[in-house]
């Protein structure tokens, strides 16, 4: 399909121009940032949920019930759901899809007008998040709906990535799940702004919601406490998201919702819930700023990603020398950074 | 499936896998004049075994033959369903719980039928290890045992009416050790585990299918040696009873002249090989005692593993193993390990992967005929407007109030069986009441 | 960055027989593969529906029940009502299917029979040969028309 051909279509609601869309920008072909460059003005207006949590929890049940009870209240939704790739054969066994099933036996989200399921592999990205969440995010919402679900394998540090991609990050945990230490040293008490404890009708549910919200109200306080006495330095406090969260003064406390995703029960809560925090971030001015800082990351990474390419494969910038005069000890790697970056900044005639 | 033969999701597949079944009416022209008292029949069918037993006691009492008389066998096996085979309609506890209704109304109504075929078969087919079959399915038949124990069914009075459905496969003698392995295994649970008192409650009963899985589509007429392989392992390991595949059954549905090869297979094993004329004659020999007493103890492992599942209780346990996968992820990874042996040729499949040829296949296929689904659904739609459908109704309504009501829901099915109700109408009623199940999904 | 080859691996109609599925589904994700499964009986719109949306390369069905010249034209027929290209992709049908039924299937879009018995690194190999292939030959339909 021509870049044309995919712009129209996806803003003219074309699944199959969506759909290609996203494979050329999952495959980083020129086509795809032809298309990015064109959509682009097309986006923002989607509320983008980012669920995240261990193996096992039920995230993909969790999604599933989600979109039905989104698709309830009239939204339209779009869903990319990131399961890991073998970092030794670059395959992956994508079986979220399978996993989605509409009401009982009516199985309706496969065929829903309204609802769009792409799955993706990391593909070897570090993180549980594949590379391009971000772009097939924005197709999405060029193309139209109003709520896109983004799912991640949550194995540890994978969780923090969500919050590159989310609007609303949604943790999901279950009752005994070991280690509580474990859980606060992956990071996951702070990246969340809604956590749920799914299985909630199996044992020690109560236990993780107690414990849960005690953590997460501890955070709130130290985070004042230390605001306080740093006299909010911007640069300074650059450790995490919750404190630049917090600057604000009035804050969000992040509900603890117990769900039996099997039974869709709490559901209709969640839903609530995101749909609140939507509220918030808006009339806060939150979303803005957090949108604002996850673009100067991903222009960052765009720009690293970029000058990383040409000096592997622009040979005139003389990258491979510059390794094999520093190995020679000709020259020390500090220098030859700043050889190199005058370099490719002359390249670029500046 | 459960599913009548004008039904949407049924289009394509109508009379394929088996005999179109969708009301009484149908067994009415199935059975038209064969005497019920005088044979006895097998039912391949599972999530609705009730009904089609309701179907049969129908016929029964149509013909004038005392329940009493009749005689045969239902598969009514969903535990396996759960782990292999996937005919699935119903949750795993109400499943458990109707077949349980059919013991508790089967012991009384038909005492010469077979209530039940626990099988291994289909989770051999699945790709499990012969320990795995093994294993799961006398699991399985303990679990039943302890439902209707619970149900406070007289062990002694149902013992008699379970029976086993086990996989021939390749490997001649561990297969015949199995098969003993399963009988001893048997004897011991019965006896001790459970307190059956009647020494005819600790014979396990079996019938012995040789395996689909090994037939190759490359050179079929090799499958005829591999079936008669299987078939003398199942004779020497003492099964009652025998299935031998036809040798085009990697291709299609078998044609008549291969069904008659299968059969002389037997034939020719039963009458002129000496074979079954002497009980277990291997018993005793050094390598087939110790092959036996192998497999029973990696049996017993995986049984207690599932006992310790169910926190004592083996019928909780495999309830557990159903909920958490652990019975797809074993025999999924014994499927995935084999076919890699296969791949990497450490496991030889004659005529596949080693004396492989070129050839062109010479054999005639069955091929069923397209206006099967068409006639099928004619005649539906006719014992649908014929019936009395205010009959119909109430008995449907009786049927949910049983199912909700937590009674035996036997007694409903077959006031609803009589008023010409369809398989699909009453498992409709069941899936209102206890959902449908969806399978965890392990790959 | 190499397109990877995205496989969808469908089990169409009532038919409960996985192994094959799964097995497969196995050693094409060890050969570098992305796979999709759809799990077992989909009908032939969703495991369509799935095609498009997850813009695969090769729809694979997997059939035991004779039910195949029912139900595969019908999965075909539904990636074209759905937008997509069932000329672009490769089309797989593996399981218990006779030989004089593979000239039927083949005149209908199918690119490829494997029956019982086929070592499944034959199916990789076939898959990484006609991907190209068929994405070539469309684009030539293409740009002829």
């Amino acid at each position: 399909m021509e870049v044309e051909e995919i712009v129209e279509g996806i803003l003219s609601g074309n699944k199959r121009a969506l759909a290609r869309g996203i494979t050329y920008v999952e495959n980083d072909f020129l086509e795809g940032k032809e298309v990015m460059k064109r959509i682009y003005k097309h986006t923002g207006r989607a509320h983008v949920v980012g669920i995240t949590g261990f193996p096992g929890v039920g995230k993909s049940t969790m999604v599933s019930k989600l979109t039905q009870e989104f698709r309830k209240r009239g939204k339209k939704v779009g869903i990319v759901a990131v399961d890991p790739g073998s970092p030794f054969t670059g395959g992956a066994l994508l079986g979220d899809r399978l996993r989605m099933d509409g009401l009982d036996t009516n199985r309706q989200l496969w065929l829903d007008p309204g609802v769009f399921f792409r799955s993706m592999s990391s593909r070897g990205k570090a993180g549980g998040l594949a590379a391009k969440t971000g772009d097939v995010v924005r197709l999405m919402d060029a193309f139209g709906f109003d709520i896109i679900m983004v799912e991640t394998v949550g194995a540890g540090q994978s969780e923090v990535d969500i919050i590159e991609v989310a609007d609303t990050s949604i943790v999901v945990l279950m009752p005994e799940m070991g280690d509580d230490i474990q859980i606060n040293k992956a990071g996951i008490l702070e990246i969340g702004d809604i956590y749920v404890v799914n299985k909630a009708d199996l044992g020690g549910a109560e236990k993780t919601e107690k414990w849960l919200k005690a953590m997460l109200m501890m955070d709130q306080e130290a985070v004042e406490i230390l605001s306080k006495t740093t006299h909010a330095d911007e640069l300074a406090v650059e450790s995490g998201e919750i404190f630049a969260r917090m600057k604000k003064g009035k804050g969000w406390i992040p509900p603890v919702i117990k769900t039996v995703a099997d039974r869709g029960d709490g559901i209709d809560e969640l839903a609530n819930s995101i749909e609140e925090h939507k509220h918030f971030m808006e009339e806060s001015g939150l979303l803005k700023e957090r949108r604002a800082r996850r673009l100067s990351r991903e222009l960052f990474d765009l720009i690293m990603d970029e000058i990383k390419d040409r000096l592997a494969h622009d040979e005139s910038l003389g990258f491979r020398e510059m390794v094999n005069r520093v190995i020679n000890n000709e020259i020390d790697p500090h220098t030859a950074v700043e050889q190199l970056l005058k370099v490719l900044i002359r390249e670029n005639g500046v | 499936m459960g599913l009548d033969s004008d039904d949407p999701l049924a289009d394509g597949e109508v009379g394929k896998v088996g005999v179109a079944v969708d009301t009484l009416k149908d067994f009415e022209v199935l059975f038209d004049g064969i005497p019920l008292d005088k044979v006895s029949t097998s039912f391949t069918i599972n999530p609705p075994a009730g009904i089609i037993l309701a179907m049969y006691v129908a016929i029964g009492d149509m013909q004038g033959v005392p329940r009493n008389q009749l005689r045969g066998t239902i598969q009514n096996d969903m535990l396996k369903e759960f782990h292999a085979q996937n005919t699935l309609v119903l949750p795993p506890e109400p499943s458990v719980k109707i077949i349980t209704d059919i013991f508790e109304w089967g012991v009384e109504e038909v005492p010469k039928f077979n209530l039940i075929s626990i099988s291994g078969y289909h989770i051999r087919e699945a790709g499990s290890t012969a320990v795995q079959e093994l294993a799961f399915t006398i699991a399985d038949g303990m679990a039943y045992v302890e439902a209707a124990i619970e149900r406070g069914i007289d062990i002694d009075k149902l013992a008699p009416q379970l029976s086993f459905f086990f996989n021939s496969h390749n490997n001649f003698f561990e297969e015949i050790a199995k098969f003993r392995a399963a009988r001893r295994m048997w004897a011991k649970i019965m006896r001790e585990e459970y307190g059956a008192k009647n020494p005819r409650s600790w014979w396990l009963k079996f019938h012995t299918q040789t395996a689909g899985c090994s037939l190759t589509a490359q050179q079929p007429l090799n499958n005829i040696v591999r079936t008669t392989i299987q078939a003398m392992a199942a004779v020497l390991g003492g099964t009652q009873s025998l299935h031998t595949n036809s040798f085009d059954e990697a291709w299609a549905l078998p044609s008549e002249e291969a069904v008659r090869v299968a059969l002389r297979t037997q034939q020719i094993i039963a009458y002129e090989s000496g074979i079954p004329d002497t009980i277990d004659p291997l018993g005793g020999s050094y390598y087939v005692e110790w092959l036996t007493d192998k497999m029973e103890k990696l049996a017993w492992d995986y049984i207690e593993r599932i006992r310790k599942m169910g926190e004592g209780s083996v019928l909780r346990g495999v309830l557990k193993g159903i909920e958490t996968g652990f019975f797809i992820k074993e025999i999924s990874n014994a499927a995935a390990s084999y076919q890699r042996d296969v791949e990497e040729g450490r496991r030889i499949i004659v005529g596949v992967n080693k004396f492989a040829i070129e050839e062109k296949l010479k054999i005639p296929i069955l091929k069923v005929d397209p206006e099967v689904q068409k006639r099928q659904i004619e005649r539906l739609k006719k014992v649908k407007a014929e019936r009395d459908n205010e009959a119909v109704k109430d008995a449907l309504d009786w049927l949910r109030s049983a199912a909700e009501n937590n009674e035996n829901v036997m007694p409903a099915i077959l006031e609803a069986v009589k008023a010409y109700a369809t398989v699909g109408e009453m498992m409709g009623v069941l899936k209102e009441v206890y959902g449908t199940y969806k399978k965890p999904i392990i790959i | 960055m190499e397109k990877k080859i995205r496989v969808l691996v469908a089990k169409v109609g009532l038919d409960g027989h996985d192994r094959g599925a799964k097995v497969v589904a196995r050693f094409l994700r060890d050969a570098g593969f992305e796979v999709i499964y759809t799990g077992l009986h989909r009908t032939p719109q969703e495991v369509a529906m799935a095609a498009v949306q997850e813009d695969v390369d090769v729809v694979g069905i997997s059939l035991h029940s004779g039910a195949h010249m029912a139900l595969v034209p019908k999965v075909i027929n539904y990636i074209r009502e759905y937008g997509g290209d069932p000329d672009e992709m490769v089309i797989l049908v593996g399981g218990i299917i006779p030989e004089d039924e593979f000239e039927d299937l083949k005149a209908i879009g199918v690119d490829g029979i494997f029956i019982p018995g086929t070592p499944i690194s034959e199916i990789i190999d076939f898959i990484k040969e006609m991907v190209p292939k068929k994405k070539e030959q469309a684009r030539k339909k293409k740009a002829v028309a």
